[in-house]
């Protein structure tokens, strides 16, 4: 569930806000991308890439006390092919860079990819001979949340940025030339 | 007591192998030796049958680099677990080629100890089962743990020089 407004128990609590459509007696009408991204943004199911201290950041926001699974992240998965968002948490290491690529690649679209804390985003503290400067020198990424690390409450800001991007995403961008032009970039088709 | 058993070891090392050893000393009460690189394999396995000796755990062995002297040096770090007694030896190799026998055949721990210390130094051990580089890439050229290689890595644009204080 979206984060609720602040508004008093009388009036009732906001629990998503509602797309503009045409609404009658038990049915509302809206256009297609509205509701597929309604759908989409409340059920992403992340791959949680987690190499180091932010992995653990990461624990902190699976468990109750933060909770990730409010806003629909209920289902981790390990798989690339069953995942939505791959979650890159921790310093990743030039050896390590072909396999993050390979997980890329092997995910469906539409994908997304959260970078989590200084490391992924840009190799952090360490700029040395064996630290991959960024992940985004490998793979194409949406949300970057700088950090070392981040607390629980900026991976959720970062996941809530993923979700109003998955919200308001054309169903024909995975199919335009820019975007295939940027996976081009990368030296992906 | 401690003092007893080190001279122990000296004296085992010198009365066979008095014309190798380059330097003895013992800094914070730890027993180094500097020895000539020819018969190293020979002295280590005399350290592990020797009874008074019996150095038979290899606790480490890397590479050290002094680039005033142009040499790599070899560390091997070895323990005696029955005296509690620990021993330094060290081995200078020319830093255009430093090649040196493995000692694979006496610890079979030391095969990835010496790969280590070939990724990073660039020391070639002869008659390593599989030498070739363990925790960088495979297509790496440049041996990272040396003085002369910068610890960054040289591609990035965009850092500020100023404030990181370069």
């Amino acid at each position: 569930m979206k984060a609720m407004e602040s508004t008093s128990i009388q009036q009732g609590v906001t629990v998503g806000a509602k797309p503009e459509g045409y609404e009658g007696a038990g049915f509302f009408a809206t256009s297609l991308d509205k509701v597929v991204g309604l759908a989409r943004k409340n059920s992403i199911w992340p791959l949680p890439f987690a190499t180091s201290c932010c992995g653990i950041e990461f624990m902190a926001t699976m468990a109750s006390h933060y909770d990730l699974a409010r806003f629909g992240s209920e289902r981790l998965s390990f798989s690339p092919r069953q995942a939505d968002l791959l979650m890159v948490m921790g310093t990743i290491a030039k050896k390590m860079g072909p396999i993050l690529r390979q997980v890329y690649e092997q995910m469906a679209e539409p994908r997304w990819v959260i970078s989590v804390g200084a490391c992924a985003c840009s190799g952090g503290i360490f700029d040395t001979y064996s630290v991959l400067q960024g992940i985004d020198r490998i793979i194409p990424v949406d949300v970057y949340v700088p950090g070392c690390p981040p607390r629980p409450e900026q991976i959720i800001d970062g996941i809530l940025k993923i979700q109003h991007l998955v919200e308001t995403e054309s169903l024909r961008r995975r199919d335009s030339p820019e975007y295939k032009a940027m996976l081009n970039k990368y030296g992906m088709e | 007591m401690e003092g007893s058993t080190q001279d122990n070891v000296i004296s085992a090392l010198k009365e066979k192998y008095e014309d190798q050893i380059l330097h003895i000393d013992t800094p914070y009460n730890f027993l180094t030796v500097s020895l000539k690189k020819e018969k190293i394999v020979e002295i280590i396995q005399y350290l592990y049958n020797h009874p008074d000796t019996k150095f038979q755990y290899l606790t480490t062995l890397c590479g050290i680099h002094y680039p005033e002297l142009n040499q790599i040096a070899v560390m091997y770090q070895l323990h005696n677990l029955v005296a509690n007694l620990r021993i330094r030896l060290k081995i200078y190799l020319p830093a255009e080629n430093p090649v040196t026998p493995t000692i694979t055949p006496i610890f079979s721990g030391a095969n990835w100890l010496e790969r280590e210390t070939y990724d990073f130094f660039g020391v070639n051990f002869e008659g390593h089962p599989n030498l070739k580089r363990i925790l960088n890439v495979e297509d790496m050229i440049i041996f990272p743990l040396r003085k002369e290689y910068p610890l960054e890595d040289q591609r990035r644009e965009d850092k500020n020089d100023t404030m990181f204080g370069r």
